[in-house]
């Protein structure tokens, strides 16, 4: 095999590994679960783009013609990870897992728990985002 | 190069698999332990890719995708669980 | 694409060919004919479990829409990674409300998911009237902004590929 073929499948593994290394990092750091969120569900799906992408490249140029069947994989985790992220959102609110005290729109938390439009809390909105606002520098 | 490359890679994603484990077993909620058992799903659907490119054959791509498909699936019937405390209504 | 009798749902034989042949990574046409055979059967036998979907108004304009959001988790991606391995005091996490101009069911699901899969936002819940989508977001800077920036670069552009 050619070294510049074994170049570029040595790129995009390790583009894919330490895509899914940050994504577990994220896991293990972030501070309250609707960010911890944002992490894995995402920052994986690139990782395991890379990798993919990788074998793919490998076994087409090492057995010749197109090995396509490693998109299968990617372009289904693409489709399930947002409908997994959204499932475990939406669990989280009805279970009153809390946010991070000082992160924003605590106010929307009990609409969005009851499915109503945010107008329904529309005076507490108005002095929370207010008072929100005043905080900041 | 190329042994080089899958061996720290393989060496990334079972760092990954590990604070996944930690971040398993402190919880603190429900949610967090599912959400770290999707993320050890998808690291062991890479985990298994690389050492297919590490062997060199193709035969572990049918495991790779049972993984994914049955992760997706036992996540979401987890959250269902969760959620209407009921998986088949 | 119109429903005919041979394919009642064109897009789902299609997908199923290409699926067929992916899964089996090969283009013999022992495999293209059990493909094709395969894409002409399911969608008959299944058909009359189908519900009424909207149709692709224009295939252009949504594989351009395909390829901005593949640009946008690419370069997204290396910010949330930033952010996640940089000091966890300077995130600003926060909850929006956006309001929901589409209206059709696939139109709210894609937009939904197009905002959970770029990387920074994660639609948690939409209101029982499908006018409002709650959508966690990792770092914000300005609410309105953030809502403003998601209604038009996604919405308005699916909006325009459904036809509703």
């Amino acid at each position: 095999m050619a070294s510049w073929v074994e170049i570029i499948v040595a790129c995009f593994l390790l583009l894919g590994g330490i895509f899914m290394f940050v994504g577990s990092l994220g896991l293990v750091r972030l501070p309250d679960l609707y960010t911890r969120l944002h992490g894995p569900t995402k920052a994986t799906t690139l990782g395991i783009a890379g990798i993919l992408l990788a074998s793919s490249i490998m076994f087409s140029i090492k057995n010749g013609g197109l090995s396509v069947h490693e998109w299968l994989i990617t372009l289904f985790l693409l489709i399930t990870a947002p409908v997994t992220a959204n499932m475990l959102a939406k669990t989280a609110l009805h279970h009153d897992v809390k946010m991070l005290s000082r992160s924003r729109g605590h106010e929307l938390m009990e609409p969005a728990r009851h499915r109503y439009g945010p107008e329904g809390a529309s005076e507490n909105t108005k002095s929370g985002t207010e008072s929100n606002n005043s905080k900041l520098p | 190069m190329l042994s080089w490359a899958i061996a720290a890679v393989a060496v990334l994603i079972c760092a990954a698999l590990m604070m996944n484990l930690w971040r398993l077993i402190i919880g603190p909620s429900v949610q967090d332990r599912i959400l770290a058992l999707d993320t050890m799903y998808i690291n062991s659907i890479a985990l298994i890719v690389l050492y297919g490119i590490h062997t060199g054959t193709s035969m572990y791509f049918e495991a790779a995708l049972m993984i994914a498909m049955l992760g997706f699936v036992s996540t979401s019937a987890l959250c269902k669980y969760l959620l209407r405390g009921d998986i088949i209504e | 694409m119109k429903p005919s009798r041979l394919f009642p749902m064109p897009i789902h034989s299609i997908l199923l060919f290409a699926v067929w042949l992916l899964l089996n990574n090969t283009l013999a046409p022992g495999h293209i004919l059990l493909g094709g055979f395969l894409a002409i059967a399911i969608p008959r036998l299944v058909a009359g479990l189908s519900t009424e979907q909207p149709s692709v108004k224009k295939p252009g304009l949504a594989l351009r829409y395909c390829l901005l959001v593949l640009w946008d988790i690419l370069t997204a991606n290396f910010e949330v990674a930033v952010k996640v391995a940089g000091p966890m005091k300077k995130i600003r996490p926060g909850m929006v409300a956006v309001p929901l101009d589409i209206k059709s069911e696939l139109g709210i699901t894609l937009f939904a998911s197009t905002i959970s899969l770029t990387p920074g936002t994660v639609s948690a819940e939409i209101s029982e009237d499908k006018r409002w989508l709650y959508v966690h977001a990792l770092d914000v800077e300005n609410e309105h902004a953030l809502i403003q920036e998601v209604k038009q670069r996604y919405e308005a552009p699916l909006k325009e590929i459904l036809g509703c």
